[in-house]
């Protein structure tokens, strides 16, 4: 009753009411007064979401007004701070800060949760070592790989890579967050499918089909622009995850009730997307000048929620809200709700999914839909962008595999997707400034390839980890007889 | 030299939980050794120490008096030690021989010497009478042959001391028989066994000596002849144990269950193997459903629970149609069912206790809100569950499935059932791989559901349970109901004259 009370009449009420009723009685368009006005609605919001579901993102209030925070060091005050280089630079400098520490806070809280007292049972402890060592790896093949095609240049190379996506400090910082969105949103994909016992190798197909319905929307439908500008992008994106979605339930209906594998399927449907892609562009928003498709219509453009002025010159936009916020919508799915449940069973043991019964043939459906809009949507952030066309050629589109790498490396769950996301990122950043020295861009792309692929393995190398972890806890365990027998 | 294997002083500890704490046995050249112990006791574990996949914290292992370290399964059949696992470990989609041979593979310029290595699979399974047939697929033999393939792939490595990791539970008392005679044939070959078994009788019957385990510590070796099978269940569970269930006699009240002409066809294979059953389950009475394995009582039961389409026939629960109702409905209008299979159909091997406590419920009220889980009531849920069943495991309500002793896996399995209160309890097998005081336990259990008012359908393969806990007994051959009983009226042989097809009542 209590809980009731806190979640249903305390929190969302208070939201609305200070949402609707602040306005009226403080100026919000001032810095002061938009800066409370957003705290105090953030702080509300995260309670309310860390009281429900009593998550380890956000679990108490700390957490909430760390994140209100947060929310406004990034979006409210480079607003405010815009003509002003040195306040900016002080701003970023906190959100730097900020950062790190939380971080560390969040890092040390997860690795404490452990109940056990041996290292080598320490969940995050072995899933983090085993990344981390496995990135080293990786990173040294490259360095190999640098010494073979060009040696003289290796060294000075390797290092720009290290660098990333500081070659350039913010600018280039930004770039890695524009190009992390779209992999975060394939990985994420690819990774939601498998935690529930697919493997969606048709991200590719599911991609293009929201790319294109994006695009279309953004170049055609501009009547909705006149209702609401804002409208416009909202529309676009919804219609790409439609398709998206659609494009991902037909492997999975077919893998359902006609027992036909997901894989073969989904990697015809990339095919068949791509030369529906093709046929579409061509037919309907085809820019023979150019051979490409129309630009789209600034209303449907991705917000840049003010991004541009922490990040200046570069391309980020808003599309990383977005990808944290399915991040985190995927995350309390798998892990906080019956729905997940249902599909985590399905994926783990069908048979007993069917004893206790589930209905796995449409959480199959279901869950196949989920990823494919998830792909839908990285398309649409993608190609909804000033600038951004697509070319009609027979080519897959290679993102939806890049997500298969980063769903290993993000082992598969939410959260590590959104780091592995952004590593893969600022490693492509680190790859473009690689341009400035003596390589060759298809070089650059094994060299960051090479690195991927290697890092993925950290479910190979936890298995030493967990080796290794243990040599120590035996030793420990040792020597704490000892020092209890003396007593 | 008198022992081929000695452990000493052997301690493997897991989260939690010290499965080994400070065990000592030695095998003689020879002789079948039994190894006794409550479920969790640590038996399998302690041969899985000498098998090679655990590694001891303390302790060392000699094999033929030399001292060894075994760190994987290799090792082990370099040693001789071969191992026939609780839970089989075969391939399903690969043929009989394929898996004997497989990690064993005799090649000649790269190719597999396949056709030698039927013929040495041949010759074994005439030597030791081990009947299989080396081309099906291991998906479609029965769990006996399963078994067989099992001890011929420890032959086919020549193991010399060969471990039997409760080998009869899946069995048929025929099967068993048949077992018993093999494992005598193997020692006098020269081979030394230990087998773990719940079942006193069959120590009884084989074992020349028996070592018994109490929650991970040792406890002593008897000679078997010499030991009563009522000292050897004190023993290992530290108290005496009731052998024969006392229970009131069944007041049948009104129908809960009518199963009216069911037939069910295997489209596969053709035939139908439910053949126009009908009976009836009454609140307070224990029905129970005899046959010898593979006479149709999986299908029956799978077709009462949704798991199977029925083909032709009616079942009625509490006056109700419920023939065509799904798994999900059928849950809710009040069956509970314990598998069969309790890895495949029991549990989610990869999910935690508690989350397998939940599996049908977690959709209701209780435990979740607006499609939230509620972790806190699903976690009181387990605590209580694991109290009052006395479910034991490293580290309780989040120990993952998959990390629980056999024997504990089912209890959790029948623990969830008996808690979800339904009028109608489907207990298949409901004491298979547990040790005496905990079938002692359920079986009070199933009595007190009966006398709370439930109607208790039990399928079992064991005669003893069946003439011990049922209030009226069904035996199933060949997928028809050839005959009732009424268990004070009945005897073994007669059932078993029935349950071999030799005999049947005309209704
Ligand atoms: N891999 C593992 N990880 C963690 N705990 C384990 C693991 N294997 C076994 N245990 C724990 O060790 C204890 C002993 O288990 P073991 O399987 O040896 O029992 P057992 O004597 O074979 O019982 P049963 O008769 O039920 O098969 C149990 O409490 C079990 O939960
Ligand atoms: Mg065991």
């Amino acid at each position: 009753m209590i809980n009731k009370f806190k979640y249903e009449f305390g929190f969302l009420p208070l939201f609305i009411l200070f949402a609707l009723v602040a306005p009226l009685i403080f100026d919000v368009n001032t810095s002061t007064g938009n800066i409370i006005y957003s705290t105090v609605l953030v702080v509300i919001l995260f309670s309310y979401i860390g009281l429900r579901f009593k998550d380890w993102v956000v679990n108490n209030i700390i957490d909430a007004v760390f994140y209100a925070l947060l929310f406004n060091v990034i979006f409210i005050l480079p607003g405010f701070f815009k003509d002003n280089e040195t306040l900016l630079s002080a701003d970023r400098f906190v959100l730097i800060v900020m950062t790190i520490a939380f971080i560390i806070y969040k890092l040390v809280g997860k690795l404490k949760a452990s109940k056990s007292q041996r290292l080598s049972e320490n969940k995050t402890l072995v899933d983090l070592s085993g990344s981390v060592i496995s990135i080293i790896i990786g990173l040294l093949f490259g360095l190999v790989i640098m010494l073979i095609f060009n040696p003289s240049q290796a060294f000075e190379g390797f290092w720009i890579i290290l660098q990333g996506g500081f070659n350039e400090g913010f600018r280039s910082l930004g770039n890695t967050i524009y190009f992390a969105v779209p992999i975060i949103l394939t990985g994420l994909s690819v990774a939601f499918a498998f935690r529930t016992g697919l493997f969606n190798i048709g991200a590719s197909g599911q991609f293009t089909m929201g790319a294109f319905v994006a695009i279309f929307i953004g170049v055609k439908w501009g009547f909705i622009a006149d209702i609401n500008p804002l409208l416009h992008w909202f529309v676009a994106v919804f219609f790409a995850i439609i398709a998206g979605g659609i494009w991902g339930a037909i492997p999975g209906y077919l893998k359902a009730f006609n027992n036909v594998n997901e894989v073969v399927s989904s990697i015809m449907l990339n095919y068949i997307a791509m030369y529906i892609n093709v046929l579409l562009i061509k037919k309907y928003i085809y820019n023979t000048a150019y051979n490409r498709t129309y630009d789209i219509l600034s209303s449907s453009e991705t917000p840049g929620l003010n991004l541009q002025h922490l990040f200046p010159n570069s391309s980020i936009n808003g599309g990383i809200v977005v990808a944290i916020l399915t991040v985190y919508l995927l995350h309390v799915i798998l892990n906080k709700t019956t729905f997940g449940f249902e599909l985590k069973a399905v994926g783990l043991n069908k048979s007993a999914a069917k004893y206790a019964g589930m209905n796995s043939k449409v959480n199959i459906v279901k869950s196949m839909a989920i990823a494919g809009g998830v792909a839908g949507l990285a398309g649409a952030l993608t190609y909804l962008v000033a600038g951004k066309f697509l070319i009609p050629e027979t080519v897959i589109l290679s993102q939806g595999f890049t997500g298969i790498a980063i769903s290993l490396l993000g082992l598969s769950s939410p959260i590590g997707v959104l780091f592995a996301g952004l590593f893969f990122g600022y490693l492509q950043q680190g790859g473009y400034y690689l341009q400035l020295l003596d390589f060759k861009p298809e070089i650059i792309d094994i060299i960051i390839a090479v690195i991927i692929y290697l890092s993925a393995l950290s479910l190979f190398i936890q298995k030493f980890v967990i080796k290794g972890l243990k040599r120590r806890d035996d030793k420990n365990q040792q020597s704490e007889v000892i020092e209890g027998s003396d007593v | 030299m008198e022992y081929i294997v000695e452990m000493l002083n052997i301690t493997k500890e897991f989260p939690g939980i010290k499965a080994n704490d400070n065990v000592t046995l030695q095998l003689k050249k020879g002789e079948i050794h039994a190894l006794l112990g409550e479920n969790g006791a640590g038996k399998s574990t302690l041969m899985s120490v000498l098998f090679g996949l655990y590694t001891p914290e303390e302790g060392t292992i000699k094999v033929r008096g030399e001292e060894v370290v075994i760190t994987n399964p290799n090792d082990a059949n370099v040693h001789g030690i071969g191992m026939v696992h609780q839970h089989f470990k075969l391939v399903h989609n690969f043929t009989v021989a394929e898996n004997i041979v497989l990690g064993y593979e005799d090649t000649k310029f790269g190719f597999l010497k396949f056709d030698d290595a039927v013929k040495k699979i041949n010759d074994l399974s005439d030597k030791y009478k081990l009947k299989v047939d080396t081309s099906s697929l291991i998906s479609d033999i029965s769990v006996g042959m399963q078994q067989r393939v099992e001890i011929l792939k420890m032959l086919y490595r020549d193991a010399e001391i060969l471990i039997f990791d409760e080998p009869t539970a899946v069995l048929t008392p025929q099967e068993i028989e048949e077992l018993m005679g093999i494992m005598k044939d193997l020692t006098k070959e020269g081979k030394s066994i230990i087998l773990i078994t719940h079942k006193l009788n069959e120590i009884k019957q084989v074992a020349d000596r028996c070592s018994v385990l109490r929650k991970g510590k040792y406890i002593g070796t008897v000679e078997v002849e010499n030991t009563s099978v009522e000292k050897m269940a004190e023993m290992m569970v530290g108290r005496e144990v009731n052998f024969v269930v006392d229970k009131e006699d069944a007041k049948p009240k009104d129908t809960v269950l009518e199963v009216k002409n069911l037939t069910v066809r295997n489209h596969r294979l053709l035939k139908d193997v439910v053949k126009d059953i009908s009976f009836e389950a009454k609140r307070g009475e224990i029905l129970c459903i005899a046959g010898i394995e593979g006479n149709g009582q999986t299908q029956l039961v799978e077709a009462i629970t949704g798991l199977t389409h029925v083909t032709s026939g009616n079942i009625l629960l509490k006056g109700n149609d419920i023939t065509k109702f799904s798994v999900r409905e059928k849950n809710n209008a009040g069956v509970s069912h314990i598998p069969e299979d309790r890895h495949k159909h029991g549990l989610v091997l990869d999910y935690s206790l508690e989350e397998n406590l939940i599996l049908q419920s977690y959709f209701e009220e209780k435990f979740q809100e607006r499609g939230f889980l509620r972790f806190d009531e699903i976690r009181q849920h387990a605590k209580k569950l694991i109290a009052n069943f006395d479910i034991r495991s490293g580290k309780g309500p989040t120990t993952s499935a998959r990390s629980m002793s056999g024997g504990n896996q089912q209890k959790a399995i029948v623990a969830r059932e008996i808690d979800r209160d339904t009028d109608l309890l489907i207990a298949v097998q409901p004491t298979r791989g547990l040790d005496v005081g905990a079938i002692e336990y359920i079986h009070k259990q199933l009595i007190a559901q009966r006398d709370a008012g439930k109607a208790v359908l039990l399928i079992s393969l064991e005669l003893d349970e069946v003439l011990n806990v049922s209030d009226r007994i069904i035996v199933m051959y060949e997928g028809e109901a050839v005959g009732e009983f009424d268990p004070k009226k009945t005897n073994e042989n007669e059932l078993g004259l029935y349950m071999a097809g030799s005999k049947r009542s005309e209704a």
